[in-house]
């Protein structure tokens, strides 16, 4: 049995393969205006690598903000409901998922069975999201990729105020004046950062094991601030920015079964 | 969520840098030569006023290092005039960069600057100023003499703020100085739209964009929920008249049309401030010079 999810974010579309619920191929392109043709490309990379076409696919389901727009797709999941199938998948005893990608963090109570009890999402601000250490990365002229290990090097952080991703900036402007390394400037906004996730999954109730998939979790700086902030270990799989496809492909799997039945 | 466009680009979020100065006027060591140095998030401006007169004004880019933008504004106001640093008797730096204005003899809140600066301008008729700059919306309450009787700002969030505005005008490929005049190009007025984070501006425009929305409409919905955001603020503090607009979004026609729709007055109308240096856009400098003045004219007597 093949199945196929697709996870529409807003900056990026990822697609998964399974074969009998194992992950054989997995494939990957930029959102930009057109959502629907990045999820072709996608999905069309990962059956490429395996030799597949759409044709020989059971299943497909979609996820992710944009998952209306997805093409092939059988049916849809929540991106909570995907992040919570993925996570105890990858990881059978997580409780808690989190999910931070480019513009959306959230986090996810879940059972045994991957199926989500609860959940919190930022609304309507991206402070807790991955916009704010592209816009942080920006104020400071450091590439986006070098924010992490730059942060690792910091020997204590300087607060900053991260309610709002616009006033974030100001306040890294005013760091700069202050001449404060960009180690420093770098570790203090993953902290801030990690404080508005952290303050999400505080909401929750945090039930380990706690999981952190989505674009943001590939960041060792923010890892390190999050695992500070929340006090816990945090486990992250090999490819945490697949997690919501993984997941979309995993409910594929049942939604067959549910139809072979 | 990217505002920086490639170089060969053009930069449509990019607005006009300027300076005026009023040449019927002619500067002489008599007069109490005073300067106003706001250096707000976005834009630094800087007034300099012969005894109770605008006599030059410049606005320009806030760059990253605040004390170096303070001083270029400064400098910019006086090119060609043929004043010198040491003429201007006394120096008031006020805005968010205002504690590094390094020429200042004093830092004084913009809050305040902007009630005394809008009094000036319109006049002691003058009850409620909503100054909306790059990142600041601040709705301020003032009695007939530009004092501050109360305030609101937006501390949290910088949603709704002129920052908005410059995506939109580089997503959309519009001047920023046209945005307002193409936001009411609509037949109907669209329904706000739900949220108006900065940070997602970019993702909500393309958003409707693939619906097919003109991008007028795009532009309406946005700005049409941008001015429910500041009248809020006003209703907050308390509307009272007469009711002003300052800060970059005064010229934004687009604004003011739909806030004065919500709260249901009139602004008092735009200055001619070409000609007579009233430009609502640099209130903030204005009210620090005349502060200015004053403090000096303090100093003298004790």
């Amino acid at each position: 049995m093949i199945t196929v999810g697709i996870d529409l974010g807003t900056q990026s579309v990822k697609a998964v393969i399974l074969k009998d619920g194992a992950v054989i191929s997995r494939g990957q392109a930029f959102s930009g205006f057109d959502p629907a043709k990045a999820a072709e490309q996608a999905v069309g990379e990962a059956l490429k690598k395996v030799k597949l076409s759409i044709n020989d696919v059971d299943h497909v389901t979609a996820t992710g903000s944009g998952m209306d727009m997805a093409p092939y797709s059988n049916s849809t999941i929540s991106m909570m409901g995907a992040d919570a199938k993925a996570g105890v998948y990858l990881f059978p005893k997580a409780r808690t998922i989190i999910d931070v990608g480019a513009e959306e963090a959230r986090a996810v109570k879940c059972d045994e069975k991957g199926f989500m009890v609860d959940f919190v999402v930022n609304e309507r601000c991206a402070a807790g999201a991955g916009a704010f250490i592209e816009a942080m990365a920006r104020a400071l002229e450091v590439k986006l990729e070098d924010m992490g290990p730059l942060s690792l090097k910091a020997e204590r952080a300087s607060p900053i105020n991260a309610t709002c991703v616009i006033f974030g900036e100001s306040d890294v402007v005013t760091l700069i004046h202050r001449q404060e390394s960009k180690p420093e400037i770098a570790r203090a906004v993953f902290d801030a950062m990690a404080d508005r996730v952290s303050s999400m999954v505080h909401r929750l109730g945090i039930n380990p094991d706690v999981v952190l998939v989505g674009g943001v979790a590939k960041d060792d700086g923010f890892v390190a601030s999050l695992k500070r902030k929340l006090g816990v270990d945090v486990l992250i799989p090999e490819y945490p920015e697949f997690a919501g496809a993984l997941g979309a492909a995993l409910i594929a799997v049942s939604r067959v079964k549910e139809t072979q039945k | 969520m990217k505002e920086t466009p490639k170089k060969d680009d053009v930069e449509y979020w990019r607005w006009q840098e300027y300076r005026r100065v009023l040449s019927d006027k002619k500067w002489n060591n008599k007069d109490i030569i005073t300067a106003g140095v706001d250096v707000g998030s976005v834009g630094s401006k800087a007034v300099i006023m012969l005894d109770d007169e605008v006599y030059s004004w410049g606005i320009m880019r806030t760059g990253s290092n605040s004390p170096e933008s303070a001083k270029k504004a400064l400098s910019w106001a006086m090119e060609g005039t043929g004043l010198r640093l040491n003429d201007l008797k006394y120096i008031v730096g006020t805005g968010y960069g205002r504690v590094n204005v390094p020429m200042a003899n004093k830092a004084i809140t913009e809050i305040a600057c902007h009630a005394k600066g809008a009094n000036y301008i319109w006049g002691p008729s003058v009850r409620t100023v909503l100054d909306v700059g790059g990142q600041d919306i601040k709705a301020i309450h003032c009695d007939e003499t530009g004092r501050v009787t109360s305030f609101l700002m937006n501390d949290k969030c910088a949603a709704g703020t002129g920052r908005g505005m410059e995506v939109f005008a580089d997503l959309l490929k519009i001047p920023i100085e046209e945005i307002g005049e193409f936001s009411l190009k609509v037949d109907e007025e669209p329904p706000p739209v739900s949220c108006t984070c900065v940070a997602f501006a970019k993702t909500e425009a393309m958003g409707f964009l693939r619906k097919g929305w003109s991008k007028e409409k795009v532009l309406a919905a946005y700005t049409h929920a941008m001015a429910i955001r500041m009248g809020n603020l006003v209703k907050r503090v308390g509307l009272e008249r007469e009711f002003v607009i300052t800060g970059g979004q005064s010229k934004n026609i687009g604004i003011v049309t739909r806030i004065e729709k919500a709260l249901g007055v009139k602004c008092l109308p735009m200055p001619n401030w070409r000609e007579s240096g009233l430009d609502p856009m640099v209130a903030g400098a204005i009210g620090a010079a005349l502060f200015a003045k004053a403090l000096y004219e303090k100093a003298q007597k004790s």
